[in-house]
């Protein structure tokens, strides 16, 4: 059984902006001009936007930043906050929106000027008061990971090498992405030694810190197949989390991906088997690791195994984060956004190089916070439908 | 201590050196984070009771840091004995010589002037 609404919205319009680095231009700015390519991408204006989905880490209240900046007045307007899953999950807001007509055209959008403007990631939650952690000094987001990290390879006997090669992946396929920010060769030895930030995660286990932005339009699928390019599909999507506090996640090495995986491949009437382009939020290498497993693709406890004999490489057998991901392609604060254009793009054969012949079923998923929200976007070109 | 919030109750007495956490009345699970409901059964009594202090590191890392900045230092989630999990840090030993299973021992320290939970090797501390 699938969902009611499978296939019903349509992804027709996608753009990044500003990527790698952005100096002199703001957080507002760089969302624009995603927007703007978003929507000449699919061959529309601002003036047929009228359904807003915004997410920011420098604006509190990003709808009516966005809104106000881009001169729209939205009939619909959101602005889900869950961290860097955020754009991901928000595909389903908009496709619900769009089916009972209080939008007719829907925009996600997400800029961040992180690296021009601190050098490191930007995040206002480390405003928020949490008495119970903020004694300890918890160096968030990678001191969380780091200690999922620890318990996995404490309880499955995953290795730093089997880590440091979902890095040396990722650099393998920025190698072919002319967008990507670091496309020098990079080795297992390299990640190993690099510098240790939060043990067992050295510099090279971590995301980049970039600017740049991202955009996404859709609409209902009937009004899709008029536009610029060849619609693709939202199949499923759903989203799970888990805490706030990482020291109230439940289980470190499981997370709410069970949830937004199941749902979402139940939605979609598809399995992983099914998929022929993932594209996971990698914020650290144990994501990767972690969520192929909460996401079915590998047993609980296998993800370690399961990446490290090159099966993340290019040919190596999952085609997984073909733009170099987070850790080699970009990371302006949320990446969950630009996991949706690069399945999108592949499943459009846009993507040259490291196009993934014959892609049809494309599978976008965001991470928020410390493993504490998961959201899981399963997409199809015509043929899956 | 009752004519304010759990949250409150909690911090009044760790700042008088009396560190308590809640126990639920109606299915006697140990509560922490302070909740005004027990996740467990959704009872809203609770005793506030003394941990037996005895624990064991659930996971660690060091968490690397200039030496001119203080240097390196640990965070570590602990599982008290009664069944609760807490963030905190192991101290009296080098940050990277805390491993995941080490029995450890609750200890209130002074702070940036709070009062705060840390903990010690088992045998090392006191109570």
């Amino acid at each position: 059984m699938s969902w009611y609404m499978r296939g019903k919205a349509a992804v027709v319009g996608v753009a990044t902006a500003h990527l790698g680095e952005a100096p002199g231009w703001s957080h507002l700015e760089i969302a624009a001009d995603a927007a703007r390519g978003a929507l000449a991408d699919a061959g529309l204006t601002l003036a047929d936007v009228d359904g807003l989905f915004a997410v920011s880490m420098h604006s509190v209240f990003p709808a009516l930043s966005y809104a106000e900046y881009l001169g729209i007045q939205p009939r619909f307007s959101e602005a889900t906050i869950v961290g860097g899953s955020s754009a991901v999950i928000q595909m389903l807001q908009a496709a619900l929106a769009l089916e009972h007509g209080l939008c007719d055209v829907a925009l996600i959008v997400y800029g961040s000027n992180q690296r021009s403007a601190s050098g490191k990631l930007h995040s206002p939650s480390g405003a928020e008061n949490l008495p119970y952690e903020k004694p300890y000094k918890l160096r968030a987001p990678i001191a969380g990971y780091a200690m999922s990290a620890a318990r996995h390879m404490h309880d499955y006997g995953t290795t730093r090498e089997q880590l440091a090669e979902v890095a040396v992946a990722a650099r393998m396929w920025a190698a072919m992405n002319p967008d990507a920010f670091m496309r020098d060769p990079l080795s297992v030895d390299n990640v190993l030694g690099s510098r240790m930030v939060c043990d067992p995660l050295t510099v090279r286990d971590c995301c980049l810190v970039t600017d740049g932005g991202g955009a996404v339009v859709m609409t209902r699928a009937d009004r899709a197949k008029d536009l610029k390019k060849d619609p693709v599909y939202l199949l499923g999507c759903a989203g799970g989390h888990t805490h706030r506090q990482y020291s109230m996640m439940p289980t470190l090495t499981t997370t709410a991906a069970v949830q937004s995986g199941r749902e979402a491949f139940t939605m979609a009437g598809l399995t992983p088997a099914d998929v022929d382009v993932v594209q996971v939020y990698d914020a650290f290498t144990i994501n990767a690791v972690m969520l192929l497993e909460d996401l079915g693709f590998c047993p609980k406890g296998e993800g370690g195994r399961y990446v490290g004999d090159g099966k993340l490489r290019p040919g190596g057998g999952l085609a997984f984060n073909t733009y170099g991901g987070g850790l080699s392609c970009t990371h302006p604060g949320m990446l969950g956004i630009f996991t949706t254009i690069e399945a999108v793009r592949q499943l459009r054969g846009e993507c040259g190089e490291r196009q993934v012949d014959g892609a049809t079923v494309g599978l976008a998923h965001g991470n928020g916070g410390m493993f504490a929200h998961e959201s899981t976007a399963l997409l199809g070109t015509a043929a899956a439908i | 201590m009752t004519a304010q919030g759990p949250d409150a109750t909690y911090f009044a007495h760790l700042a008088k050196g009396d560190w308590r956490i809640q126990k639920c009345r109606g299915c006697g699970e140990h509560v922490f984070q302070p909740r005004v409901m027990c996740p467990s059964c959704g009872a809203e009594a609770f005793d506030w009771v003394a941990p037996s202090g005895k624990a064991e590191v659930h996971s660690t890392t060091v968490v690397r840091r200039r030496a001119e900045q203080g240097g390196d230092y640990n965070v570590a989630l602990i599982d008290l004995a009664e069944g609760v999990r807490i963030m905190s840090r192991v101290e009296g030993v080098d940050p990277s010589d805390v491993t995941i299973g080490m029995a450890v021992t609750a200890r209130l320290a002074e702070q940036d002037g709070e009062t705060i939970v840390v903990f010690d090797p088992a045998g090392k501390g006191t109570q």
